[in-house]
């Protein structure tokens, strides 16, 4: 029930910040901070509790906390939501960016502010649905959920080319997400005919023996409906633009949390669902992963728009995360857990950053900016640890998952791998050309340096992001069951190969 | 004794903190006494332990405390662990010592700059950073010290961050080294490959048993993050441009200890290496390339900083024949001495630029031998120590020894001495027209400053020990004290020599050379001020001015391309695709929409049409 009531608080802290709003403008910030600190409270004690399960090792289902009672019946479909420790994860960072998300529009948005909260907590409820669900039409439904409101908050509260960029984020995800639907679809019937049952639900289809000539296009539906939100080379042109004329909140939750439900697909679905075809193309996946890390990285340094820098790092880390997941690899995979945390944390924190001298100076150009560390030292101090962060210093938290998904990977990728390592060149050279234009120089602008809000804001991703750093541990251990039945697979790939190895010996011998 | 090495960095670390995040709430003499005070108290507890180490030396060699457990994921098992041996002892000690005298020399130094407390900030950072490099018990953690250093170089490098020049040395640093750092990781993920652990300790008990042919490559790569890191062929272009920064910083930093930390790192891994004959001989041959290359850049150069920078390189480039040749205790020892003379130098450097008018090109200044005598009389000393005065100056033990082995140990071999007693002469010879240029002839500029005595005290100091840290290790021909190799081999392997010719002979050659390059020198450059220019004015000694023109080159193969293509793409090509679609589908668009014209006519057609369409369709199928 409690899972339940995550998504219950967002909705109805939605309606009502939109519907009070109306009579009493700034009660809607109010209702709309309250609603998303409820559901983080409740996160986080669940996380207390349920650690200690894990580490007594009681709990012995997959899913430490589930809920399935019928939808639709007439069709299969549930109303099924399971939580395990990557789903927690995921949602402890939701609610905590959720609130950050929160606390940085407090001043900026002044119009229409009671349907901008609404827009933020449906899409935050969207986002909780996304984590949860475990029946797939569900899962689409709640997928859909996500994507309109944040339509409605880059159209209205974006900048200057805002309807442009709204048009292009929705007709991207819209169109990647038929496919996914059409994939759902095409999933159900194969394996109604096969077994008889019709049905949604993801624990029925993963121990389903369906086989069938189309799974491949299936797997490949899903695999872009994710990697176009992850989003991968070369589906990444949506996010400059979204990103940048995102108002800020809207940027933290799209880099934050939204691209990380692209992720979380890929390991809660793809993987799992279709094994065979995984590895099939997981060439594939990973070469354009390295073409991301590498093309992201090289596109951020040619940017003169700060947000759009920001974005473009962006494409360059989750191509970290698709090199990650397809090399099939215990290491990788748990720093692909941690990347999608590590990297919501550090780029929320940018953004925020981004938004904040917006707000002061009135332009993202970093070409008009410079030497704001003499005005702003504590700005310049925050931006310097979440540039290093972006770069992957040790002691922050992208570090230890961008090194776990390399160490991993290189065990079973070597080659893709050292390419991919460049990236760690890269990304030293955009974060330092940004630090260099935003922060050193002479000084053009007068500014002010962080108020309270702000420094809270800031001071919390910051504890964030080093607690990562230096203590990975308690979230490693949290993701150690989802990430091992993922690594299922790997034993099933090794089997394939040890077969295949014991048959060529013996046309040797013959 | 073991559970006082957290405190090591711990200390510098509390420092950082204090004066990252209360630094504007505190007056200057707060904040050295802060910046000071964290170093002071690290160096007494390096103290307390090397004295506790050395006269109860523990049974297998080191201890180690473990603090907590930074990640484990299946078997890949990382702790935060320091481990504490003979190797780690000596740095520790010079990093301690050394960073504690500079941090005194600074409070005077940038008595008058407007970011003090940002200094000692940075500054307390670094030496907790690189405690951590040198105390690692496993890579990861040694990364994380790697890169640590690598930061707060960055950061001080670029510390008078309003000069635009100041930046582009600092981030040239950052990326070059991260290069380095990169190969460093990559090497770490082979090891994990080979071996399975990341642990040192560990490491080094399978390598001796392990048999592969990827050893060779690891070795490389590690190889690769300590060229970076110290600056050697071919990443070595960005240690000249770090003089940007503060003379404390360039003394601390860009001198007696980061730079150094490839040194460290092939000596820590030293197991890795000795499997690898291969390996060694592309670490002596890079470090006897860059000895040469360098010195005879610092012979070209007008800027006093940049001709120690140079010679930095070149000192390193020493270190790295040595470690290649398996002359392991006579890189350290090398490292330990040219840690005092070159921060002494640097130190001393600063001090002139600072009553010159930050004046940095020698041929501007002169004459300073009488107005600066503490000043000079240190500085002499320490370049005795560079040029390796025989007999009289510690630099002449430490780099005799290298020299001495790059023809007899291992990996030896006449070449390899040829190159290392040419570079000893051209050493001899910058040295001394470094010290005629700035102290003899007639004075250019006026003196602005006069050094107080928390800048003579640090050079007093440093001084002492470029002269007497020396005799705690004499050539077994005459004295033979081998306290320094006694105690290190406890920690790094013996060295083999493969020829044993007379000693002596080839220390008289060394001594010869070093003396002739002085006497060369001295005659050179005391004459005429503008022959001396007209000296330097031919085709070569651009060459060597402009270092070689590596930077230029790449510039060409690397920079320019890069920002190219950033240039020409950054409206990202792969967008443009989405345009073709756009377009297509506005086509379509505009092409059906001409055919609502609004008149009947044209409708009813069209659904006559349809229905015979239609109608003739059914009848065919």
């Amino acid at each position: 029930m409690i899972l339940v009531l995550l998504i219950v608080v967002l909705i109805t802290g939605g309606i009502l910040a939109w519907l009070i709003g109306y009579f009493i403008p700034n009660a809607s910030k109010w209702i709309a901070l309250l609603s998303c600190l409820i559901p983080f409270l409740i996160t986080a004690n669940l996380w207390q509790k349920l650690s200690y399960e894990i580490i007594l090792g009681e709990s012995s289902s997959l899913w430490l906390i589930e809920i399935n009672t019928p939808w639709i019946a007439q069709l299969g479909i549930n109303f099924h939501l399971g939580l395990d420790g990557l789903s927690l994860s995921m949602l402890l960072l939701t609610f905590f960016l959720g609130t950050m998300a929160i606390l940085c529009s407090w001043k900026e948005i002044t119009a229409k502010q009671n349907f901008f909260y609404f827009n933020l907590l449906w899409v935050l409820s969207g986002i909780t649905g996304v984590f949860l669900a475990l029946d797939l039409f569900l899962f689409y439904f709640f997928w859909e959920v996500m994507l309109i409101p944040m339509y409605f908050m880059i159209s209205i509260w974006g900048s200057e080319r805002r309807i442009y960029s709204s048009y292009k984020f929705f007709l991207f995800t819209q169109a990647s997400g038929l496919l996914m639907l059409l994939a759902i679809i095409a999933l159900y019937f194969i394996n109604a005919q096969s077994s008889g049952v019709y049905t949604f639900d993801y624990d029925q289809l993963l121990i389903s023996t369906a086989k069938s000539p189309y799974s491949l296009l299936i797997a490949i539906g899903f695999f872009i409906a994710f990697t176009v939100k992850l989003p991968l080379f070369p589906f990444h042109t949506w996010l400059p633009d979204a990103h940048s004329e995102a108002p800020t909140a809207g940027s933290v939750i799209l880099a934050g949390l939204m691209l990380k439900t692209g992720a979380y697909g890929l390991l809660r679905f793809v993987l799992p669902l279709f094994k065979d075809e995984a590895i099939q193309i997981s060439n594939w996946a990973i070469v354009l992963g390295v073409i991301s890390i590498l093309y992201g990285a090289l596109q951020a340094f040619g940017q003169t728009d700060l947000k759009r820098l920001v974005a473009y790092t962006s494409v360059s880390h989750m191509g970290f995360i698709v090199l990650g997941v397809f090399s099939f690899n215990e290491l990788a995979m748990q720093g692909v857990v941690l990347q999608m945390i590590t990297h919501g944390i550090s780029t929320a924190a940018l953004f925020i950053l981004a938004g904040m001298l917006k707000e002061r100076l009135h332009t993202r150009d970093i070409n008009q900016m410079g030497g704001l560390w003499t005005l702003a030292p504590q700005m310049g101090s925050i931006g310097l640890v979440f540039a290093m962060a972006s770069c992957g210093l040790p002691a922050l938290g992208n570090f230890i998952a961008e090194f776990l998904i390399l160490l991993g990977a290189f065990q079973t990728q070597p080659i893709y791998t050292m390419v991919a390592s460049l990236g760690l060149v890269l990304s030293a050279i955009y974060s330092i050309r940004m630090m260099q234009k935003v922060f050193f120089g002479e000084y053009q602008s007068t500014i002010n340096d962080f108020k309270w809000r702000e420094k809270t804001i800031m001071g919390l991703l910051t504890i964030a992001i080093v607690f990562v750093g230096l203590c990975p541990q308690p979230i490693i251990t949290m993701l150690q069951s989802t990430v091992n039945s993922s690594l299922k697979l790997e034993s099933k790939q090794k089997l394939k190969l040890e077969s295949s190895i014991k048959q060529q010996i013996k046309y040797i011998k013959k | 004794m073991e559970n006082l090495i957290w405190l090591l960095p711990a200390l510098p670390l509390f420092g950082f903190l204090l004066l990252a995040f209360l630094g504007s709430k505190f007056n200057r003499e707060a904040i050295a006494f802060i910046g000071i005070g964290s170093v002071s108290l690290a160096t007494i507890v390096s103290l307390y332990l090397a004295i506790n180490f050395i006269s109860s030396p523990p049974e297998n060699g080191f201890i180690s405390q473990t603090l907590w457990q930074w990640m484990q994921v299946n078997n890949f098992k990382v702790t935060i662990t320091f481990h504490y041996d003979a190797l780690s002892l000596v740095f520790v000690f010079v990093i301690t010592f050394v960073g504690a005298l500079i941090h005194l020399y600074s409070t005077e130094f940038m008595a008058h700059d407007e970011y003090y407390s940002r200094f000692f900030a940075y500054l307390n950072l670094f030496v907790c950073s690189m405690l951590i490099l040198v105390l690692a018990d496993n890579l990861v953690l040694l990364y994380l010290g790697w890169e640590g250093v690598g930061l707060c170089s960055y950061l001080l490098i670029g510390f008078w961050y309003k000069n635009i020049k100041n930046g582009i040395a600092a981030q040239k640093a950052f990326i070059i080294t991260r290069i380095g750092d990169t190969s460093l990781a990559i090497g770490m993920f082979l090891l994990f490959k080979e071996f399975g652990t990341l642990t040192i300790s560990e490491i080094s008990q399978q390598a001796v048993s392990h048999s592969s042919s990827s050893i060779t490559l690891i070795a490389l790569l590690l190889f690769g993050g300590a060229v970076g890191k110290s600056a050697q062929l071919p990443l070595q272009t960005w240690l000249p441009d770090a003089m940007a920064g503060p003379s404390p910083v360039s003394a601390l930093i860009h001198a007696a200890t980061m730079v150094t930390a490839g040194v460290y790192l092939l000596a820590r891994m030293h197991t890795i290496f000795e499997l690898s004959p291969a390996a060694m001989h592309v670490v002596a041959a890079v470090g006897a390339a860059t000895l040469l290359i360098a010195a005879t850049s610092a012979l070209a150069q007008k800027d006093i900083k940049r001709v120690l920078a140079y010679s930095t390189i070149s000192q390193l480039g020493y270190m790295f024949l040595a470690l290649g040749v398996g002359a392991w205790w006579a890189a350290i020892f090398h490292f330990m001495i040219h840690a005092f003379f070159k921060a002494l130098l640097f130190l001393g450097a600063g001090t002139i630029i600072e009553a010159q008018h930050h004046e940095h090109n020698m041929f501007n200044m002169g004459g300073l031998k009488d107005k600066l005598p503490t000043v000079f009389k240190t500085f002499v000393i320490g370049s005795a120590a560079l040029a390796a005065l025989p007999l009289i100056s510690a630099g002449f033990y430490s780099k005799d020894a290298i020299i001495w082995y790059s023809l007899t140990a291992q990996n030896g071999s006449p070449l390899l001495w040829l190159v290392a007693i040419i570079g000893s002469f051209i050493t001899a010879l910058y040295t001394t027209r470094m010290v005629v240029l700035t102290f003899y002839g007639t004075s250019k500029t006026s003196l602005s400053y006069q050094p107080g005595v928390r800048m003579h005290i640090p050079l007093i100091i440093l001084a002492f020990l470029s002269v007497f840290a020396g005799f705690i290790e004499l050539p077994h021909n005459f004295g033979h004290v081998t306290l320094f190799s006694g105690f290190v081999g406890k920690a790094l392997p013996t060295t083999l020599l493969k020829i044993e010719p007379s000693e002596s002979l080839f220390q008289l050659i060394a001594a010869i050379v070093c003396l002739v390059g002085i006497l060369l020198g001295w005659k050179l450059y005391s004459s005429n001020r503008e022959k001396v220019i007209d000296l330097e004015s031919g085709g070569l000694f651009k060459f060597f001015f402009n270092g070689w023109y590596f930077d230029n080159l790449y510039k060409v193969l690397f920079q320019q391309p890069y920002f190219f293509l950033a240039r020409i793409n950054k409206n990202d090509i792969v967008d443009k695709s989405n345009d073709v679609i756009v377009g297509i589908s506005s086509w379509l668009s505009n092409q059906l929409a001409t055919s609502q014209t609004g008149s009947m006519r044209w409708y009813v057609m069209g659904i006559i049409a349809g229905a015979i369409m239609i109608l003739t369709l059914q009848l065919v199928l």
